[in-house]
């Protein structure tokens, strides 16, 4: 399994985390979030994966959210449009890991991603993504 | 959770028995903010999932106050009602408010309307739910959520 | 002995009990009783059992400890005012009643018939002296009315406990969540659901999924009583619940009266699937899973005719 270099972007603000790394499983990406994730970090994720997906031609992204302990619905929007960012670009984005209690609370909150498929885990994810047809991205469930 | 009676932690939080004050002024105190709230709700004996439904909708309101008010206060205290306790908060700024205070409270996917503030969403996660705003002054938004008998 | 003993305190009593302290005489009282311990001990231990007493103890050796501390814990009582003991007993006596090992009704006769006892006890000791009886019975009954209640209150308690248990223990069974196949979860329901029920079905379907890395769950509502927009609504958390950890969900015992409830709630019922009944829904899963269920003609297998491809 070949990696991609995350790349240190220094930023002035006070909220200069590390990037989200992105690892490369040909032809996927997966990149697995950390807690504490701001806004920004997700722009930035998103960012990243787009270049890092078009650079590869890879045909399908796994965000691991194993490690959020609260996905509220500015997170969700975010994911979301993540999401539809690249399967504009013939990428398909699943995400994998999320809490049962984050679960609930998101059912309970009203958001639940009803455009992006979302998978058990990693190795549910990445199966997903190779029982799919190759090429254009479908439409999501 | 670290509380002396009265006294200042290093983030300028203000903790005072079982009470807790987070500024809400950049993305990073929205996470603080939620660490609190998880370890006063584990302090009351709320169950896992109940946290997380309480960190959620601290989240939820940290968001709205960063975005909308540029800044506000969240407001973390124990509290006890009919013999059961809870955690109630007070999330107050002092931005914009909001005009139509029905449309913020109507579901955004019943209508594909609503302002997207997560407002019912929070009101659903809590057992108690209340709201004032006025144009021009602020919002406060109190709510709680109290331990179910086992 | 006793009467002697009992002769030189009086002498100088004109008779009532205004000379003495109740405390001098709560004093003289129990230390008569701790004297005559034994004797009333005997007598009311024998009693009992052959009354059917054999929740003082298994063994005799256990019956005259057992029989000793419940007598003991009386007089401590009636010395210091303190209830601990006297608690603690009545909670054990309580748990004996709830395991079947006695019935409350035994022990509470139990109890009447020590309380009788002591007050032959002391009648017989205060016989000479009607009204000095009659304050020593007064300072007695608060005592033995208060430990009786708290042993007739620790039974309700202890059922209370025990009903509150096997309430949970009926939740627990009547939301099983079944694994049919490899990846296939048959979930059904039935009885009113409330905020805490739908929960604990919730953490469990989920619960379940991870373990049994479930792809497809059939959710069955046939016997769900109720259905309200509360009640739809809860059952549609449940659906997303899962749905968010990557798992299909199909509900089946959906009535159109349901069915119109869900819609109303504001639920856009094209991104459930619902199948009318459970054996559909299990087919419709069998589907999307890409089973297919063929019927072995070859006779070779007697039992089970069926397998699964």
């Amino acid at each position: 399994m070949s990696r991609a270099r995350p790349r240190l972007i220094r930023r002035a603000s006070r909220n200069s985390v590390m990037p989200v790394p992105i690892l490369a499983q040909a032809p996927y990406l997966i990149a697995s979030v950390r807690n504490a994730l701001t806004d920004a970090d997700l722009v930035r994720l998103q960012n990243d994966l787009l270049m890092e997906a078009q650079k590869r031609r890879s045909q399908g992204v796994v965000v691991d959210v194993t490690s959020l302990d609260v996905i509220d619905s500015f997170s969700v929007r975010t994911l979301q449009s993540m999401a539809i960012m690249l399967r504009l670009r013939g990428v398909e984005t699943v995400i994998v890991g999320i809490q049962p209690s984050v679960a609930i609370a998101m059912a309970e909150l009203g958001v639940s991603i009803l455009d992006v498929r979302t998978a058990l885990d990693l190795d549910d994810g990445l199966a997903y993504l190779r029982a799919r047809p190759q090429g254009r991205a479908d439409r999501g469930r | 959770m670290a509380s002396p009676t009265c006294g200042r932690d290093r983030r300028g939080e203000l903790i005072v028995d079982g009470e807790t004050r987070v500024q809400i002024n950049e993305e990073s105190d929205i996470l603080q903010a939620r660490m609190h709230a998880r370890e006063l709700a584990a302090d009351l004996g709320f169950d896992a999932t109940s946290q997380t439904l309480i960190a959620t909708a601290i989240s939820e309101l940290a968001r709205n106050m960063l975005k909308y008010a540029r800044s506000g206060e969240l407001l973390l205290r124990s509290a006890t009602k009919n013999g059961a306790g809870g955690i109630t908060i007070v999330a107050s700024d002092e931005g914009p408010g909001i005009a139509d205070v029905a449309l913020a409270m109507t579901d955004g996917f019943s209508t594909g309307r609503g302002l997207g503030l997560g407002l019912p969403g929070t009101k659903r996660l809590m057992d108690d739910f209340d709201l004032v705003s006025e144009v021009g002054r602020g919002t406060v938004v109190t709510a709680a959520r109290w331990v179910r008998p086992k | 002995m006793t009467s002697t003993a009992k002769a030189k305190v009086r002498v100088g009593s004109n008779g009532g009990t205004t000379a003495t302290s109740s405390e001098t005489l709560k004093d003289e009282m129990v230390a008569y009783l701790r004297q005559d311990r034994e004797k009333l001990r005997r007598e009311w231990a024998q009693a009992v059992i052959a009354d059917g007493g054999q929740w003082l103890g298994a063994t005799p050796a256990e019956q005259e400890s057992q029989s000793a501390t419940i007598c003991d814990t009386w007089v401590d009582s009636l010395d210091t005012a303190n209830y601990r003991r006297a608690t603690e007993n009545a909670e054990r006596m309580a748990t004996q009643a709830a395991r079947g090992v006695t019935s409350p009704e035994g022990i509470l006769g139990a109890m009447l018939a020590l309380r009788d006892a002591y007050w032959r006890s002391l009648s017989r000791y205060y016989l000479e002296d009607p009204d000095r009886l009659i304050a020593a019975l007064k300072v007695f009954e608060p005592v033995s009315n208060k430990i009786l209640v708290m042993v007739a209150m620790a039974f309700g308690a202890e059922r209370e406990r025990v009903m509150r248990q096997q309430q949970e223990a009926i939740r627990e069974l009547s939301t099983p969540v079944m694994r049919v196949r490899d990846q296939l979860l048959i979930l059904p329901i039935v009885g009113l659901i409330d905020t805490d029920r739908a929960r604990q079905l919730t953490e469990q379907l989920l619960t379940a999924i991870r373990e049994f890395r479930a792809m497809v769950v059939v959710m069955d509502i046939t016997g769900v009583g109720a259905v309200d927009s509360k009640v739809a609504n809860h059952l549609i958390q449940t659906v997303d619940a899962a749905r968010l950890l990557g798992t299909d969900v199909i509900m089946t015992g959906v009535s159109p009266a349901v069915a119109q409830t869900i819609v109303t709630v504001g639920v856009d019922l094209s991104r459930i699937h619902t199948v009318g009944d459970l054996q559909g829904g299990i087919d419709l899963a069998d589907r999307m899973l890409g089973f297919r269920v063929i019927r072995d003609e070859s006779g070779a297998t007697p039992a089970d005719s069926s397998s699964v491809a």
